[in-house]
């Protein structure tokens, strides 16, 4: 499972990020690998305005706002 | 209501610290209590409502809204939505580039860029808060004014190839985002007041802190001197001191009500409190990954000489 953090670094993006791999790591996904995008073409390309967002396998599960690790948890889960 | 919070700050002033009305250290102290409880309780509960209100306008919705506006109706509701949809400058480039792909004229999403951060809900509830409604109302309609029209200056000047070539390259997904249920509308909010209060309570403390200071040592009329409306100069200066102290906003304001108590004019007020929020120099600097040089000096410059006009319209009239 490929999970990619969209932000430009800032302390949400980073917040973010820890509760993807708290998230993944509570839910015992043991091939979780994880990947920062910074880059902004690729940001927008998602179809991202507002950071941080979460892409899960190539398709996005959401942006702007810092998701807790429960909704993370379901957002894996789904799939 | 908030005659409550004058009561307490009497009542801890006078009947339990025992400080003799008039005095100095009472004036400060006063000042002090009523305006931390005060603010403390404005910015907890309002902020929780403006996140509730925030949860419906996703930065994906007001692209939507915008992308099929043109020229005036576009200026007005870009600024407009400047003031509802959440928004961190660290957020400033995407928000961009999203505008842009959607087609959004360059001037309209410089209305929105420029009101977003300058008509915040931090600083309403602060000028509500510390000055009464009818200054927060001034500022509110004046700050939306200055976005529409330093937007529609921008937008004439054609400066379309001035914006950092790639983005015209990028092609946005559409996102199919979700709706929020109720209850992480009410989890948002709740994480959103935390965060915000997180932020900036510290810069609140500090500047009611030195505003009560101001309002119990200073002398009244005392800046009437040097910054009162015979100084020509007072409002460029007012303005080019705003511009560095873009973080400490929430903290800024206690102070600068402290000192318009003290003879401050009117418009120098205003001027100087939209150059903090409007302006700051990390934001042009997380803006120069989109805008060139030319397009960055322009708006920061409209900016600066729309916010100065407002200062000495306001100290003209007033």
């Amino acid at each position: 499972m490929k999970i990619e953090i969209l932000g430009p670094g800032c302390p949400r993006c980073k917040a973010l990020e820890a509760n993807a791999r708290q998230a993944a790591s509570e839910l015992g996904i043991a091939d979780a690998e994880f990947e920062k995008v910074t880059d902004m073409g690729r940001i927008v390309g998602y179809g991202v305005m507002s950071t941080p967002g979460i892409v899960v396998d190539g398709i996005l599960k959401g942006s702007g706002r810092l998701f807790p690790v429960e909704e993370i948890k379901a957002l894996l889960q789904k799939g | 209501m908030l005659r409550l919070f004058t009561i307490f700050a009497d009542l801890v002033t006078y009947r339990w610290l025992g400080l003799e009305p008039g005095a100095h250290l009472a004036g400060a102290v006063h000042f002090f209590i009523e305006d931390t409880t005060k603010i403390f309780f404005l910015l907890a509960t309002i902020i929780f409502f403006v996140a509730i209100v925030r949860s419906f306008f996703s930065p994906e919705r007001t692209r939507r809204f915008l992308s099929d506006r043109r020229l005036i109706a576009g200026h007005m509701l870009a600024a407009a939505l400047g003031v509802v949809t959440p928004f961190c400058s660290c957020s400033a480039c995407p928000l961009f580039i999203g505008f842009v792909e959607a087609g959004i004229p360059l001037g309209v999403t410089f209305s929105f860029l420029i009101s977003s951060p300058m008509v915040n809900e931090v600083a309403l509830i602060l000028l509500f808060g510390l000055f009464g409604w009818k200054i927060a109302a001034l500022y509110l309609f004046t700050g939306l004014a200055v976005a529409m029209v330093a937007g529609l200056i921008i937008g004439r000047l054609n400066m379309e190839r001035f914006v950092a070539d790639y983005v015209w390259k990028v092609r946005m997904d559409k996102a199919e985002m979700p709706e929020m249920r109720w209850q992480e509308r009410l989890e948002y909010a709740r994480v959103y007041v935390k965060d915000i209060i997180g932020r900036i309570w510290l810069y609140v403390l500090g500047g009611i802190a030195v505003g009560a200071l101001v309002h119990g040592y200073v002398p009244q009329g005392f800046l009437l001197s040097w910054a009162g409306p015979s100084n020509p100069f007072a409002v460029p200066v007012a303005v080019v001191l705003g511009v560095p102290l873009y973080s400490n906003a929430a903290g800024i304001i206690p102070v600068v009500q402290a000192l318009m108590s003290k003879g401050l004019p009117l418009g120098t007020t205003l001027a100087f409190m939209m150059a903090v929020t409007a302006l700051s120099f990390p934001e042009m600097v997380i803006l120069s990954q989109v805008l060139k040089r030319r397009l960055i000096a322009t708006f920061v410059g409209t900016v600066t000489v729309s916010i100065i006009t407002v200062g000495y319209v306001f100290n003209a009239i007033m």
